[in-house]
């Protein structure tokens, strides 16, 4: 069985001669990632797209085609970045736009994650969500603050589809590996072989040299073993790229842990088949007693502005303390009969300031817009003009890069659900749909 | 005695998702690999980074002349404090422990 990957994310682009080469013989699956935790936890919080738009088009304009005409299912995982309803939706429409753009016809299959706050403090009560790191625990508050939360389905939601004879398997957040491993396990292949492959396949050519996220990848599923070769004649996978990959963004090389349970490689053993093939086998899976689905919810942290600024004069730099110290004494004082008290923050993020200069981002969280942007104002100003002893530099004390000085970022998200939660059925938290789109 | 960045052909950090940052240490040979293994303690990651031992994970991966090194985040990723969203810049204190 063949399976392509389009590349290690939607929209980072890919050799369209290599798309050509991996459709010059028959694909049965083709499969693509559009999400990541990575970009941190704005893009869940907006419900905005971490991916550009006109590049994720691009790269969907010209796989779609391909994928109906060989009648391979195309899976897309996570879509737009954080995979919540919101996001789907935004992810959808480029599909539909593109089918009536090239008169396409075919059946859509979509799997929604999004879970209620309700369900995970039910989860919660019923101690059934567990603690990723100690330095994260569930919490009831922060559980109730959350502005939207999306479980990451495993591979029986896409399997589900692919019986529904889906054409195009559009999926909420996801687990990148579920994308590649679902139709190969749904083809009765070993599922220690497809997660592991899956695992490999999902950053795209990552594994091959030269190295690229951005290029098409191929995978070959046999009985025993699977194979490997990057689609793009410039590129070879070797042993080392391929064993070296399980390392990559893990926690752990020898182990993938999956909602189904854990993918072990302690045996996994890695051939050279030929310049540019792999060959691997011996992966295996096992089944845990106890299936979980990771959590993930975010909740507003507030308004934030910013201002960038640069000091040269090292006299400045050397008091560079004593100013953020009068600086923060004086925002306190000036705003304590206009602001709230606890409404904002500020955090003063120093980088360099050796000798040549020393870069500072003045970041303002407040409780609104209005008072962040206030708050930023006065320390600006107050930082520009802080005496301090033996100053002669006394027309200003920072250099801006930028006018205007201070950038409005508006809302701002943090992780405020980043946990397990124990499941009876892998399919609890998935609404799963059937359209025709097109002709 | 060396720098540990002077012994590797890699070294970098990343998120292991937002609550864990991971370590990748990629070695020339098996030697090089075999001599920073028996030597790297995970006291020299709590200095380094100042974090509890019972946290820090030190796994040796042969199959690649590797040893990869994980442990939880203190500011997770994206929160206020955080100053690294993907956490690829981590790695300094790491490459500057002496062996």
């Amino acid at each position: 069985m063949k399976i392509v990957a389009l590349n290690g994310l939607l929209g980072y682009g890919y050799s369209e001669e290599a798309l050509e080469v991996a459709f010059s013989e028959k694909v049965d699956y083709l499969g693509v990632d559009a999400g990541s935790t990575d970009p941190g936890p704005y893009y869940l919080g907006s419900g905005k797209s971490f991916t550009d738009r006109g590049a994720v088009k691009r790269d969907l304009a010209l796989a779609l085609p391909k994928a109906l005409e060989h009648k391979a299912p195309f899976i897309i995982g996570t879509a737009s970045g954080a995979g919540s309803s919101e996001h789907v939706a935004w992810l959808k429409e480029i599909l539909l736009e593109i089918a009536s753009e090239q008169n396409l016809g075919f059946t859509l299959g979509t799997v929604l994650s999004d879970v209620s706050v309700e369900y995970v403090l039910d989860k919660f009560d019923g101690g059934k969500l567990l603690n990723m790191s100690d330095e994260m625990p569930a919490d009831e508050q922060a559980i109730k603050e959350s502005t939207r939360i999306v479980s990451q389905i495993g591979i029986a939601p896409i399997i589900k589809l692919l019986e529904e004879k889906a054409d195009v398997i559009l999926c909420g957040r996801a687990c990148d590996t579920a994308i590649y491993a679902a139709p190969c396990i749904y083809e009765g292949y070993s599922e220690g072989l497809a997660f592991h492959m899956a695992k490999i396949m999902e950053c795209g050519a990552m594994c091959s040299e030269p190295v690229a996220a951005a290029d098409v990848m191929q995978g070959y599923m046999y009985d025993d073993y699977f194979e490997l070769r990057p689609a793009n004649p410039i590129r070879r996978c070797t042993v080392d790229r391929v064993a070296a990959h399980t390392l990559y963004e893990q926690s752990n090389p020898y182990l993938i842990f999956e909602p189904d349970g854990v993918c072990d490689l302690t045996d996994s053993k890695f051939e050279q088949v030929d310049e540019r093939t792999v060959r691997v086998k011996g992966s295996v899976f096992k089944e845990a007693k106890e299936k979980t689905l990771k959590l993930e919810g975010v909740k507003c942290s507030g308004f934030r502005t910013i201002c960038p600024a640069t000091i040269y004069d090292p006299e400045t730099i050397k008091n560079i303390d004593l100013i953020i110290k009068t600086v923060t004494e004086f925002v306190k004082e000036n705003t304590k009969n206009t602001l709230p008290q606890n409404s904002y923050t500020i955090n003063f993020k120093l980088s360099g300031g050796a000798e040549s200069s020393l870069g500072i981002i003045m970041d303002i969280v407040g409780k609104t817009q209005e008072i962040a942007d206030t708050v930023c104002a006065l320390s600006r100003s107050r930082m520009l003009h802080c005496d301090y002893a033996g100053r002669k530099s006394t027309a200003g004390n920072l250099a801006f890069p930028f006018s205007p000085s201070d950038i409005h970022v508006g809302p701002i998200y943090e992780f405020s659900v980043f946990h397990l939660a124990k499941v009876d059925s892998l399919l609890e938290t998935a609404k799963i749909s059937t359209e025709v789109i097109g002709r | 005695m060396k720098k540990l960045i002077e012994y590797t052909k890699i070294l970098r950090s990343k998120n292991a998702g937002p609550l864990f940052i991971t370590f990748d240490l990629i070695f020339n040979t098996k030697e090089d690999m075999e001599f920073v293994a028996e030597r790297l303690t995970k006291e020299h990651i709590s200095k380094a980074y100042d974090v509890s031992t019972q946290k820090i994970d030190i796994i040796p991966y042969s199959v690649v002349n590797s040893i990869k090194i994980t442990f939880p985040r203190k500011n997770i990723s994206g929160s206020l404090q955080d100053n690294d969203i993907y956490g690829c810049q981590q790695h300094i204190p790491l490459a500057n422990i002496v062996l």
